[in-house]
């Protein structure tokens, strides 16, 4: 795989803690836009940022970032920011200064530095304590510093570690919202979470990962599609359930067609999704039943996840 | 490839790099590094290290207020010599340096925040300079300050008599010789330790037995003994203890050298244990789980 000048390439990236497996045979290579990072704890979504991030090194394979190497520190880290999920921070530290220095190491002088502090301490609504000490932070506060932090710098790829925990619903809405628009400038934003929701809401493509590898990459719907062992959910919202559903089961590819409570939804379960969207077109044309709304139930990353992992991806 | 065009090479890259960002890094991780290390209660057995000695001078100067006689100014010499050759450059130093260097790293990575310095864009190798220098500040700030009290209170007891032998006399020049003792120990111990905190995940055992080879390296042949940082400082300190028996071990300078290539032995040792140093920060992993 060549590294190119706009993305993150993992090149057959294999990783070992002396006989236990991190990750084993990465590769892929992620298009500027959000990228989720999914699997139970001890999948290697962590081991995967350190790795792209160089805080730890690859026992075999390359790694590359827009082009640049962990070997090339000063182009690298202008370009990187990462967000951990360490929870711990330089004793005696306040929230301004946890920001300032590290913008000052980049080579910013007072001003500029102090410009891009206050800045980022506003993008993570945590201004108005900035001048207190971390170690009285709540840690939700604490988890927005460590953010404020990871993006003061305005960069290119965005790392973050289940950036999501710890912070209330409002900080979790502002988060994501931060990051849907720093996606939106071009960037690379890559999280890793467990909750799947706000993942699947947010991300133009996911990593699947499960023991140490990565069992699907790619855009959400293209990973769905190739999970062709599992039959695809369909809900259907029409006049007259029952109908939809005797015709539905004289289809070979539908394998289930269930009349919900409610009386009028349909949630079918087909092979051939396609072929499914003709039969519904035809009914609707015959006039024979009323479609409402019909919408995929099953096309988001939970249940890949199950299909692919076998878990609905919570904390293990 | 030639050597002229090795050079050529070499000198170009060097052309290349951004100097005057890795000073200003240096100069931000040596402040932020000082104020974090230098005034914290982790520290409170450091300072006591190189306070002790005053605390000691001071009570004798308070509760023994009787008449210092001008002839004593030789022994009380030899006193001062004692206690930097043997407490200082073999005790405090030593295990202040061990405290304060290996911390610089391997603390960072028991208080899990060693990540905040991997992440930013700083070459590992202006990392270590940095955070060596750091050490050397705090080092040689808190030991040349003991030095200096412990002078003071030696010589201020004689009064005039003691003025004289400062400042018309040879006291001067020793305390400048006791001053750069001091900051070359911190120096040269400094290197090491720091090497060793990046070799071993626990540094002590390496640490006594650096003690350990410091202390039998006079019985060693004179190159092996080039490998020691004592060494180099014994022919610096300015007053010859006279003692005799297995402690001579510690004072007599076998094979006499000139004071300056003392200096420069002991920076080229500092600077040699310091590149190796930024060798090995590269394999450094921040793997919290491990430690």
């Amino acid at each position: 795989m060549t590294p190119g000048a706009r993305q993150i390439v993992f090149n057959n990236v294999s990783k070992f803690y002396g006989e236990v497996l991190g990750v084993n045979k990465v590769n892929f290579s992620l298009e500027p836009g959000i990228t989720s990072l999914v699997g139970p704890n001890g999948s290697g979504k962590t081991t995967l940022m350190n790795l792209l991030t160089g805080l730890i090194k690859p026992s075999h394979g390359e790694i590359y970032v827009l082009g640049l190497t962990v070997q090339q520190p000063v182009e690298f880290f202008r370009q990187v920011g990462y967000c951990t999920q360490f929870d711990s921070f330089p004793p005696g530290t306040n929230g301004y200064d946890f920001i300032y220095w590290p913008l000052r190491l980049h080579g910013f002088g007072h001003d500029q530095a102090t410009k891009l502090t206050n800045e980022a301490l506003e993008r993570a609504g945590m201004a108005q304590v900035a001048n207190r000490k971390v170690a009285g932070y709540s840690k939700g506060m604490r988890q927005r510093i460590r953010l404020a932090q990871a993006i003061a710098h305005h960069p290119t790829v965005l790392v973050l570690d289940e950036p999501l925990n710890g912070l209330d619903p409002m900080a979790r809405a502002e988060s994501i919202a931060l990051f849907e628009a720093i996606a939106k400038q071009g960037m690379h934003v890559i999280i890793s979470s467990h909750i799947l929701e706000e993942v699947d809401r947010i991300s133009d493509c996911v990593v699947l990962m499960s023991s140490g590898y990565v069992v699907a990459e790619g855009q959400i719907k293209e990973v769905r599609r190739e999970v062709r062992d599992h039959p695809m959910q369909i809900l259907v919202r029409c006049s007259n359930a029952a109908k939809l559903a005797s015709a539905a089961f004289e289809l070979d590819h539908v394998v289930e067609a269930k009349i919900l409570s409610d009386g009028k939804s349909v949630l079918v379960r087909t092979r051939d999704a396609e072929q499914f969207s003709l039969l519904l077109n035809k009914i609707v044309s015959s006039g024979l039943v009323e479609v409402d709304a019909v919408a995929p139930a099953d096309d988001d990353v939970n249940s890949i996840y199950q299909y692919l992992i076998g878990s609905d991806g919570g904390p293990a | 490839m030639s050597i002229q065009e090795s050079v050529v090479r070499v000198q170009s890259t060097l052309k290349e790099q951004p100097w005057r960002l890795f000073a200003s890094q240096v100069s931000i991780l040596v402040r932020t590094e000082v104020r974090r290390n230098l005034f914290t209660r982790r520290r409170i057995w450091v300072y006591l290290l190189a306070l002790i000695p005053v605390l000691f001078l001071g009570a004798h100067n308070i509760f023994s207020r009787y008449h210092f006689d001008s002839s004593q100014i030789e022994d009380d010499t030899e006193v001062l010599a004692g206690l930097i050759q043997f407490y200082y450059l073999r005790l405090g130093i030593f295990f202040a340096c061990m405290g304060i260097f290996t911390w610089l790293f391997r603390g960072e990575m028991v208080a899990r925040t060693l990540h905040y310095q991997f992440l930013v864009p700083v070459r590992k190798e202006v990392l270590v300079v940095g955070k060596f220098l750091a050490g050397v500040v705090i080092s040689v700030a808190l030991f040349e300050t003991a030095v200096l009290a412990c002078f003071y209170l030696i010589y201020e007891r004689f009064g005039a008599a003691g003025r004289s032998y400062i400042f018309d006399g040879p006291g001067l020049s020793q305390l400048g010789s006791y001053l750069l003792v001091t900051a070359l120990a911190c120096l040269g111990y400094g290197a090491v330790f720091l090497t060793l905190s990046l070799l071993f995940k626990n540094p002590v055992i390496p640490g006594a037995m650096l003690m350990g080879w410091e202390a039998v390296a006079p019985i060693f042949p004179s190159w092996a003994q080039h490998l020691s940082v004592t060494f180099y400082l014994k022919h610096l300190c300015p007053v010859k203890l006279p003692i005799e028996g297995p402690l001579a071990i510690f004072t007599v300078v076998a094979e006499p050298v000139a004071p300056f290539i003392a200096v420069f032995g002991l920076i080229c040792l500092t600077v040699a244990i310091l590149v190796l140093s930024c060798f090995l920060i590269h394999r450094l992993e921040v793997t919290y789980t491990a430690e």
